[in-house]
C-alpha cells in the first residue's frame, strides 16, 4: 500500500487545469497544420493559421486560449494499491479545480442549480469519473468542456437493425445541426452501445484520444475514416465559414448492449480540444 | 471581398457599404453584453424602462472574458455562440441597436432584422480569445455587476478583426459559403 496525501491530488489537479486551459496539445497543433495544407477555401485557411498563431500567443503570455475555460471534467484512475490520506478523496479533486482556476486567470463557468443560474465563483463542482485499477498509481485526466460545443452533443437509441448507416446518419445530422455555431474544426467522440448513461460517457471519452489514432477493432477504424470523409463533405468548414476541414478527427468507442439496443452518442468536441493528464 | 476600417458608432450610409464577406476592422467604443443582459435589456424594453446604456448606433459584442491578469487592460475573450442571443437581438435592433459580434450561424429572424433596421451582424473567430485580446485597449463596468463575466462592459478597442456574416441586405455567408463548398464536394 502507498500513502499519497491530499494535497498532492489538489496540486496535480490545479496544474492540469492551468495546463489544458493555456495550451492546446500537440497532436491538435499538428492537426491544424495537415488541415491548413489540405482546406480549399481562403476563410477557411485563415481561421485554421489564426487557431495556430492563437495557442502561440496564448502559451507566451500564460493566458488561457479561450475563454471559455468549461466545465471540468476529471477522469481518475486509482490504483487499489494506493492509500488517499490527510483527507476525502473526492474534495481534493474540486479543491484541485478551485485552485486551479483561481490561479491561472480561468472564467469561472458553473453555476450552481441549474434553474436558479447562481454562478458558484469557483467553477465547481467539477464532474468526476472514477475507476478502481491495480496497481500503486493515480493517474488523472482533465478535459475542461466549454458549452459552445457540448450544447451540439446529442444521443438516440436506434433500433438495432438500423446498424452503421444509422450510426452515420445520426452522426451526420448532429454536425449538419450544429454547423458553424460549435466552433469547428471539431473533434467527433462517438458512443456506441452500452446503456443510456454509458453511451454518453464512452461518447466524451473517445474525444480524449489523440488525433491520427484509430480505433483498435478494424470494422470500428473503417467506420471511423468513413464518418470524418462524410463530415468534411458537409462544406461547413471551419467556423462554418465554408470549407474541407469541419471535423480534424473522429473517434468511436464501444461497449456491449442489450439485444433490444443500439444506442448511439455524439460527443462535439470544439477545436479547442484542451486536455492533459498527469500520473502520481 | 472589401477590407474596412470603420470606427462606432455606425450610421445606415456605412452599413449599407458593407456585404457578406467583408472584412471589417472595428475601433471605437463596444459594449460587452450576452445572455443574462440580454435578456435584463428585453424585460426593460417591454416595461417602458429606459436600459442602462444608449445602445442608439452602437455594436454589442457576445462575451464572456476571463478574469484580467495582472499587468492586462481585461481578461481573454472572444465572442460566443450567437444564436442564443436571437430572441433578444431582434428587440434591441428595433429600438436602434446597429451591430452584433459573436460567432455561428444565426436564425432567419435575423436576416429579417437586419433588412428591417439596416444593421448588420459580425462574427469573430470562436475561441481566439489570447488574440483577440491585444486588440481590447480600455474596459469599464457599466451595468449589471452582479452577472459577474456576463456583467455589461464598455470596451474600447483597435482595429478589432470581424468579418460581415449578416448584412442589411439579408444575406447570410454561413449558408452561401456552406452551401458553394457542399457542392463542390459532392460525390
Amino acid at each position: 500500500m502507498r500513502e499519497l496525501p491530499v494535497q498532492d491530488i489538489v496540486d496535480t489537479v490545479a496544474k492540469l487545469c492551468i495546463d489544458a486551459c493555456h495550451k492546446l496539445p500537440p497532436d491538435l497543433i499538428a492537426g491544424f497544420h495537415q488541415a491548413v495544407a489540405q482546406e480549399i477555401s481562403p476563410l477557411g485557411k485563415s481561421v485554421l493559421l489564426k487557431l495556430i498563431d492563437n495557442d502561440r500567443i496564448a502559451r507566451e503570455q500564460n493566458v488561457p486560449v479561450c475563454h471559455d475555460t468549461g466545465l471540468t471534467i476529471v477522469y481518475v484512475s486509482l490504483g487499489q494499491e494506493v492509500h488517499v490520506v490527510g483527507g476525502a478523496f473526492q474534495e481534493a479533486i474540486q479543491a484541485g479545480v478551485r485552485k486551479g482556476y483561481a490561479e491561472g486567470y480561468m472564467r469561472k463557468s458553473v453555476v450552481g442549480d441549474p434553474l436558479l443560474r447562481v454562478n458558484t465563483n469557483d467553477n465547481t463542482p467539477a464532474v468526476v469519473h472514477t475507476e478502481i485499477v491495480p496497481g500503486d498509481r493515480l493517474h488523472i485526466t482533465v478535459l475542461p468542456k466549454g458549452g459552445g460545443s457540448e450544447n451540439w452533443s446529442t444521443m438516440k437509441f436506434l433500433l438495432p437493425g438500423e446498424g452503421a448507416e444509422g450510426v452515420k446518419k445520426f452522426v451526420l445530422d448532429a454536425i449538419n445541426t450544429a454547423g458553424g455555431a460549435a466552433c469547428p474544426p471539431l473533434t467527433v467522440g462517438v458512443g456506441i452501445g452500452g446503456s443510456f448513461d454509458k453511451v454518453t460517457e464512452i461518447a466524451k471519452k473517445a474525444i480524449l484520444r489523440d488525433i491520427g489514432i484509430h480505433h483498435q477493432a478494424p470494422h470500428i477504424a473503417a467506420l471511423e475514416r468513413e464518418l470524418l470523409e462524410d463530415i468534411n463533405r458537409t462544406g461547413i468548414g471551419p467556423q462554418g465559414y465554408g470549407g474541407v476541414s469541419t471535423a480534424l478527427w473522429v473517434a468511436v468507442e464501444t461497449y456491449a448492449c442489450h439485444i433490444t439496443a443500439l444506442p448511439v452518442a455524439v460527443n462535439i468536441q470544439c477545436h479547442a480540444g484542451r486536455r492533459a493528464s498527469a500520473e502520481i | 471581398m472589401t477590407t474596412h476600417y470603420l470606427t462606432t458608432p455606425l450610421t445606415d450610409a456605412v452599413i449599407n457599404t458593407l456585404v457578406v464577406g467583408d472584412e471589417v476592422n472595428l475601433s471605437g467604443v463596444i459594449y460587452m453584453a450576452r445572455d443574462a443582459a440580454h435578456k435584463r435589456f428585453v424585460e426593460l424594453i417591454q416595461q417602458g424602462q429606459p436600459l442602462p446604456i444608449d445602445l442608439t448606433g452602437q455594436v454589442v459584442f457576445y462575451g464572456g472574458p476571463c478574469p484580467t491578469k495582472p499587468g492586462h487592460v481585461f481578461g481573454v475573450v472572444a465572442p460566443t455562440s450567437a444564436y442564443r442571443m436571437d430572441p433578444y437581438a431582434t428587440v434591441l435592433f428595433d429600438h436602434g441597436l446597429k451591430g452584433a459580434i459573436g460567432k455561428g450561424n444565426r436564425g432567419p429572424a435575423m436576416r429579417e432584422s437586419c433588412k428591417k433596421n439596416t444593421a448588420i451582424c459580425f462574427s469573430a473567430i470562436g475561441g481566439i480569445s489570447a488574440t483577440l485580446l491585444s486588440c481590447i485597449r480600455s474596459a469599464e463596468l457599466v451595468a449589471y455587476e452582479d452577472l459577474k463575466t456576463e456583467a455589461v462592459q464598455r470596451l474600447v478597442v483597435e482595429n478589432f478583426p470581424l468579418l460581415v456574416t449578416n448584412d442589411a441586405a439579408g444575406r447570410d455567408l454561413y449558408e452561401e459559403q456552406v452551401a458553394i463548398y457542399k457542392k463542390k464536394l459532392a460525390v
